[in-house]
């Protein structure tokens, strides 16, 4: 672990630390999200490079988790932070404040996952039309695929 | 003051309906002072009378809509921008008109057949998004690639550089009025195609690079093209030299125009060579190298002043320092296989199909079922033309991603459009956006 | 009739005479979608040379266009400006569907693609390929050319 981690695993002893093919990853606890969100930035994490989120539909109790890569560009390290989100009316707190560059990709999420984000200044549809019902990568969402007819039936011809 | 109300639309002859308020909208930009507004500069607010009302306020301002099919918003981007007189104050770029919904499907595609479904998500740069989904799966896999695989996935993904700035190159100058440089672009442009049609027997779309290589060798005479390839460019960009950068029209229209500082850069995500225009020195490919990129001598090209100018500028330098790593690769290409020895995840050579019934179920096996992939999560990164192209993956041990994520370059660096463009002139938001370069196949996905 | 008409006349049927008025200065609208839009742009530049066939000028409003080539894929949310743009283009007007998106949604069988963009406007000509290459679009132009002359003038 590098050094301005070690600081901050001191100062939030409830975040578990894992490496994840190489990588640090820091699990933070809900509650927690934006606090160390804004320790994570003044650490020197000045570049968000994507937020995300993954829905565990049946496998896990907490059912969403959203997911951010943040990259220190003077060291140059990157850190992927990984929170859980509840299972009816998912909410998280809005790291737009902090990187403003988390702006689309929230709104992505909400789109997609319907993940309240606590604090954007502009939480609404970005991919999809706004009448737009439901959220398509939520595992409980369909493909929505029509099948496919690959030749004429018998008794057409 | 006279007598306004709010249009809707209704069939004469029936009962006027009550107003529904909808979602509808809610992407729009949104007014700064009221509700009110906003129906004011849509033009909802019909005045009765022609009485001239001196109480209009002096700042008159228009809400203009750009796009989605408008010839310069480099596809179906839609801009709002809000106008006072020539000058733009604000804007709000509003996307998902190409959403193709690939992160689903690439949910039902397995691991084999994840580069078809996400090369063509960034459909100017494919192999970068073939080499980062593929990078993201052997991470997972735990598996090394030959180094002739990893020498020519380089040496793919920096001719397609080559090819995606000349793109850029040419809808730039064409939007600003520069249609020969449009022309000089694909002409250039058509000579690497035409390479990488003979080696993945596709000009665009490739799935050439796959987990655990690359699907086929280069092709017989590879070199002799790389040569002319090598001979040919840094004459057409001496020509691009002569047309443009030192065209006083081109550096009107450019210089001081759409800038976008190192710390806006940073703050909103901007990556590629947007964000080294403003002088950032960061290319991943320095920082975090991928496929053994690192043996290979090249610099990262930085601008000044982070405008328009700057940016062609970084383009056409980034042209001629890929060159220089196909010219080393070309040199230093090792022999060897182009697969992974691996048969959990290399199919069996096409002779051996015809030799062995093994063979055959192998092969069978490989591409209906696909292979598994153990537990886990990763993002890796790799340099597009555009920026930082990410592929988060997640898998449950099974054979299809439980979770495929790109982190679109051209998505996170159209956050910087309203800044870039604000307080600037109409004319300007088209050279712009020509030079942030985005492909909406990779916005929306 | 021969002889009493006087020299430099050529006649013609008038079928046949707008016909090939209309064939040899198409102009498509711009509606490029995706990949296919590139394409799209490749066959209109230098090499490939779709000047050729007068219709290099690809018109930036529906209403000065009369073939609009949809090159890309159509998504939900994009469907009705297509129909919106099919709307204002001047009759008679044709519509060429640029690759296998356009035509049966292609590989992306899912929520947000439409699945074919015969759905939506009707379609003469349909392109296969992902993407269809310049060749193809220019086969697929002349197909459309042949098609308009074989018929009728329409209203």
């Amino acid at each position: 672990m590098i050094a301005p981690l070690e600081a901050l695993a001191e100062r939030f002893p409830d975040v578990v630390w894992e490496e994840s093919h190489g990588q640090q990853v820091a699990r933070v606890p809900n509650e927690l999200w934006f606090d160390f969100a804004t320790a994570v930035r003044d650490a020197g994490f000045g570049l968000c490079s994507d937020v995300t989120a993954v829905d565990w539909y049946r496998d896990r109790p907490d059912r969403f988790e959203v997911v951010a890569n943040v990259t220190s560009m003077s060291i140059p390290a990157r850190l992927r932070m990984i929170t859980t989100a509840g299972r009816d009316d998912p909410r998280v707190a809005s790291l737009t404040p902090l990187w403003p560059g988390a702006n689309f990709a929230e709104r992505e999420v909400w789109d997609m996952f319907g993940i309240t984000f606590e604090g954007h200044p502009d939480l609404t549809r970005i991919l999809m039309p706004d009448d737009w019902e439901g959220y398509p990568l939520r595992k409980d969402f369909g493909v929505g695929s029509v099948p496919v007819q690959f030749k004429e039936s018998p008794k057409a011809i | 003051m006279s007598d306004t109300r709010l249009v809707d639309v209704w069939v004469a002859g029936t009962e006027e309906p009550e107003f529904l308020p909808t979602d509808e909208g809610r992407q729009e930009i949104a007014p700064e002072e009221s509700g009110r507004r906003l129906d004011e500069q849509y033009g909802r607010v019909v005045v009765d009378d022609y009485v001239f009302d001196d109480e209009v306020p002096e700042e008159e301002r228009m809400l203009l809509n750009m796009g989605p099919q408008h010839p310069s918003t480099h596809g179906v981007l839609r801009l709002q921008l809000e106008l006072e007189g020539e000058l733009v104050r604000r804007c709000k770029p509003i996307i998902g008109y190409l959403h193709t919904g690939m992160e689903k499907t690439g949910e039902q595609l397995s691991f084999l057949q994840g580069p078809t479904n996400v090369t063509r998500m960034d459909y100017l740069s494919p192999f970068h998004n073939e080499l980062a989904f593929s990078l993201a799966v052997e991470r997972l896999l735990d598996i090394e690639v030959p180094p002739r695989a990893q020498a020519i996935r380089v040496l793919m993904t920096e001719l397609n550089r080559i090819s995606s700035h000349l793109v850029a190159l040419a809808t730039n100058g064409m939007d600003i009025g520069a249609i020969s440089m449009m022309i000089y672009g694909f002409r250039d442009r058509e000579m690497i195609l035409e390479f990488f049609e003979k080696t993945t027997g596709l000009r665009m779309n490739h799935n050439y690079i796959r987990p655990g290589g690359v699907a086929v060798d280069l092709h017989p005479g590879w070199k002799d093209d790389i040569d002319e390839i090598l001979k040919t460019i840094p004459k057409k960009v001496q020509e691009y030299h002569d047309l443009l950068t030192n065209n006083p029209i081109w550096q009107a229209r450019t210089v001081g125009v759409g800038v976008i500082t190192a710390e806006e850069a940073v703050a909103y995500s901007i990556t590629g060579p947007t964000l080294r225009a403003a002088g950032v020195d960061w290319d991943i490919r320095k920082v975090f190298p991928y496929s053994g990129i690192e043996q290979y001598e090249f610099d990262v090209v930085t601008g000044e002043n982070g405008d328009v100018f700057d940016r062609y500028r970084v383009r056409i330098d980034e042209i001629l320092e890929s060159l220089k790593i196909v010219e080393q690769v070309t040199d230093a290409m090792p022999k060897g296989d182009y697969r992974v020895d691996d048969t959990k995840v290399t199919p069996p050579p096409r002779q051996r199909i015809d030799e062995s019934m093994e063979a055959l179920i192998h092969h069978f096996k490989l591409y209906t079922e696909g292979f598994r992939v153990p537990a886990g999560e990763t993002y890796v990164a790799v340099e597009s033309p555009r920026g930082e192209l990410g592929c988060y993956l997640v898998s449950d041990g099974g054979a299809k991603p439980y979770r495929m994520h790109i982190r679109a370059p051209s998505f996170y660096n159209l956050q910087g459009l309203p800044i870039a463009m604000a307080d600037s002139i109409v004319a300007d938001t088209i050279a712009t956006i020509a030079s942030m370069d985005p492909v909406m196949g990779d916005v929306d996905r | 009739m021969a002889t009493t008409a006087p020299g430099n006349l050529l006649m013609t049927k008038l079928e046949w005479a707008a016909n090939w008025a209309r064939t040899r200065s198409m102009f498509p609208a711009t509606f490029g979608l995706a990949c296919c839009a590139i394409e799209m742009m490749a066959t209109g530049a230098a090499h490939y040379d779709l000047a050729r066939f007068g219709m290099e000028v690809f018109r930036a409003s529906p209403r000065q266009a009369d073939l609009m080539i949809v090159a890309g894929r159509v998504s939900q949310k994009m469907a009705p400006v297509l129909r919106q743009v099919y709307d204002q283009m001047p009759d008679p007007k044709w519509v060429i569907s640029m690759g296998v998106c356009a035509s049966t949604g292609g590989m992306f069988n899912n929520y947000a693609l439409v699945q074919g963009v015969d759905q939506v406007v009707p379609v003469d000509v349909y392109i296969p390929g992902c993407p269809p290459g310049p060749q193809s679009l220019m086969h697929g132009i002349l197909t459309l050319h042949d098609k308009i002359m074989s018929g009728e003038i329409r209203n």
